[in-house]
């Protein structure tokens, strides 16, 4: 009876309705698990799975350009390094908390990319992978310039005070940071979904997809398209913001156009156009840089290849597309073999 | 990836006896030292923009695997953890932090650039970890009261322009002189080096001019600096700038007594674009044999340094100079660990770096020793100078020093 009648509230099928409670039930694990990580490993590790965190914000961002609207950026870089900029001046020079920074950050950035984002519109595909590398390329030496170095330090860049737990919580600065975080994580998670799941959403893949067909459905292409790239830089910016924090330094160097080609291929070997996607993406430029570099020192980098041509070959829809197709096979031939028997 | 552990060889109770070493000393140990291994840190830029520079890294560890393989420091084996940072200080945080957390390394040794470095300084500072011999010429690792985890290792830009100084005091008392330097932390480093050596007689310099790395050309700077009148010109820039005012200078006719930064020494890559020819008599600093330099073919040291080439990084080049300095910072650092006996503490580690006497390494100039002492956190601050003949640069005069006054 109880079965009948949620089935006529939601639209959701038995079997739809068992494997959202197991997502769901998956996601607290996960969560619990993540919450608990800081206490079980070292506050090394605590500082890399920061790290993590850090670039699965960043990923989520460039993932509603380029996975969702199908804008393709080589520059967010530059606004992962305005962003640190951002918290480091005004930690730095204003004696701003460093919580306060985070917001600004978001801000500046959701402002900048989105008036990156009007010009942007008139380019497209590879034009505009270009316009944007352009931006990454030119962020590290626009920070070294003399108008701005009473602000950035110029060359030598800005050291910033690690912050401790407060309210007296018995916490090392580093698990403090990895919780804070991972709070942030989850908040900008929780809006990247509700955003990417409703009418925005829908919009987006849209106009990727079929973008004629989009705004003749009364899509307006245009907003849609910079306010993407608004939203994209603000997780960015936050992203950057929390990275400068975690990190304690920033300078040029840290932001080279390595960061965007990195972050660029951790969302295509985490999986486009998927939420926990980014996540994966983030675990593997944080690890595999550090796995080549155990393997060999005379070409890291050609190690680094080999890894990226090993996942596009093995899973061609990044991770969370093989973990999908695994799951799906699995369910299949579960259910086969209860036909079967 | 560490340098693997070697049998140890027969000569390990000679590397004891040579330790200066009191027979009742209580061995003492820091993470990182036992009674078999002494592990050290390092982070390179083995890929990225720096990448060039990796090379020092494998020198190092070839350096290390050699001492190893002669029975280790006082019976020691040396386990080298060099990672590669790829140029970027957030890399640099991280892996530095994997090396004092998790590896339990020692100490720190010639982590390379001075953003890397700048970005782990505090770090160091509060982990009371050295921060040995840093691959930078930026001046503020000379700082032994406010952080005395850190030192140097190269002649550090102000020393450079201090002996250029004290060369000037020496040989033209009444000299008026012209600075060109680049305006940022490199040009202002040297410039206060100049000024320092000169001391009360600063007012020696008669015009000081400065540029932007973004400015086209310098033409109009060394125009200016020929009008005031000078007959010595100190010429702090990078290696395009230093081309352009050595071929300005010369075109136009000024033919001051020109000191040029070792920064641009280069042959092929500023005095050849300069013109040989007008390049003739300028005068710089050098440190180390050049391994490209005939005069060192039958020296014994410097073969020395061959053999070790072949034998432990045959895929290193020979003839570059990078691998004589990885060298030579490897054989300070072993220096270092002998000193130190069985006290392999972090602070005796710091304490040994600051008492080096005359240490004279196989691949220094001959008359360069190095010297530090607990407020002298600068190894190398003699040089020699050396003038251009047009074709090499031929040293002349003594060692000079900046501290030995």
């Amino acid at each position: 009876m109880s079965a009948v009648a949620r089935a006529a509230d939601t639209p959701l099928s038995p079997a739809a309705a068992s494997r959202r409670r197991l997502q769901w039930i998956g996601l607290a694990v996960v969560l619990v698990a993540a919450c608990a990580l800081p206490f079980l490993v070292s506050n090394y590790r605590t500082f890399q799975f920061t790290l993590v965190l850090v670039y699965a914000i960043a990923l989520l961002g460039l993932n509603i350009l380029t996975g969702y609207n199908g804008q393709i950026s080589l520059g967010h870089g530059a606004f992962y390094a305005i962003g640190a900029y951002v918290a480091a001046i005004l930690m730095d020079r204003f004696g701003v908390p460093y919580w306060a920074t985070v917001p600004v950050a978001g801000a500046l950035c959701l402002a900048v990319g989105f008036l990156f984002g009007l010009p942007a519109l008139r380019l497209e595909g590879h034009y505009l992978a270009l316009a944007t590398f352009a931006l990454g390329v030119t962020m590290p030496q626009l920070l070294k310039h003399k108008t701005l170095e009473q602000w950035t330090g110029g060359v030598q860049g800005i050291v910033i005070v690690k912050p401790d737990a407060p309210f007296g919580l018995k916490l090392s600065p580093d698990q403090w940071l990895y919780l804070f975080t991972l709070a942030i994580t989850v908040v900008m998670f929780v809006i990247g979904w509700n955003l990417i799941r409703g009418r925005v959403g829908r919009a987006l893949v849209a106009i990727r997809d079929q973008p004629i067909a989009a705004s003749a459905m009364g899509i307006d292409t245009a907003r849609y398209k910079s306010l993407a790239f608004g939203v994209s830089a603000m997780y960015t910016g936050v992203a950057g913001s929390l990275g400068a924090i975690a990190i304690q330094f920033v300078a040029p160097d840290s932001f080279a156009i390595g960061l965007s080609i990195a972050l660029l291929t951790g969302i295509v070997i985490g999986g486009l156009a998927s939420i926990p996607g980014a996540i994966f993406g983030a675990f593997f430029i944080q690890f595999i840089p550090n796995v080549a570099d155990q393997i060999s020192k005379a070409a890291p980098w050609a190690i680094y290849g080999i890894f990226l041509i090993g996942f596009m070959f093995l899973m061609p829809m990044g991770i969370n597309g093989a973990i999908r197709l695994g799951w799906a096979r699995f369910r299949h031939r579960k259910s086969a073999q209860r036909e079967g028997g | 990836m560490s340098v693997k552990h070697l049998l140890a060889g027969a000569s390990a109770a000679v590397a004891l006896a040579l330790a200066a070493v009191p027979a009742a000393a209580q061995k003492k140990y820091d993470p990182g030292a036992s009674d078999t291994e002494i592990r050290i840190g390092q982070t390179m830029p083995y890929s990225g923009p720096a990448s060039a520079y990796g090379t020092i890294g494998k020198a190092e560890a070839a350096y290390f695997k050699m001492i190893n393989e002669q029975g280790g420091i006082n019976g020691r084996k040396i386990n080298f953890i060099s990672l590669d940072d790829g140029y970027s200080p957030p890399k640099t945080v991280e892996m530095v932090r994997r090396l004092v957390e998790q590896d339990e390394v020692l100490l720190v040794f010639q982590t390379l650039g001075t953003p890397s470095n700048t970005a782990i300084h505090k770090y160091m500072q509060t982990k009371k970890v050295p921060q040995l011999f840093v691959a930078t010429g930026a001046t503020k690792w000379n700082d032994p009261a406010a952080n005395p985890w850190t030192m140097g290792w190269q002649p550090n830009y102000q020393t450079e322009t201090t002996i250029y100084a004290k060369h000037i005091l020496q040989t033209k008392p009444n000299a008026k002189i012209a600075v060109l330097y680049q305006n940022d932390d490199y040009g202002k480093d040297y410039l206060k080096g100049l000024k320092d050596g000169l001391g009360a007689k600063a007012n020696m310099i008669v015009a000081e001019v400065s540029y932007e790395v973004s400015e086209p050309t310098i033409d109009s700077q060394v125009v200016q600096l020929q009008g005031s009148g000078a007959d010595v010109f100190v010429n702090i820039t990078t290696p395009k700038f230093a081309a352009q005012a050595i071929r300005k200078a010369f075109d136009i006719g000024w033919k001051p007594v020109q000191y040029l930064n070792n920064v641009s020494v280069g042959v092929g890559s500023v005095l050849t674009p300069a013109g040989l020819d007008k390049s003739v008599g300028l005068i710089s600093t050098a440190y180390l044999k050049d391994p490209t330099d005939t005069q060192w073919a039958n020296d014994a040291s410097m073969q020395k340094f061959t053999e070790f080439m072949k034998k432990y990084y045959p895929d290193g080049s020979l003839i570059d100079s990078t691998n004589v300095y990885g060298y030579t910072v490897a054989q300070t650092l072993v220096q270092v660990l002998r000193q130190c006996g069985d006290n392999l503490t972090r602070e005796n580690v710091m304490k040994q770096a600051a008492s080096l006497k005359d240490f004279a390494p196989d691949t220094m100039l001959p008359g360069i020793k190095i010297n530090t002492g607990p407020k002298d956190f600068a190894p190398i601050e003699s040089v020699q100078l050396a003038r251009f003949d047009g074709k090499s640069w031929v040293r002349f005069g003594n060692v000079i020093s900046a501290d030995a006054q």
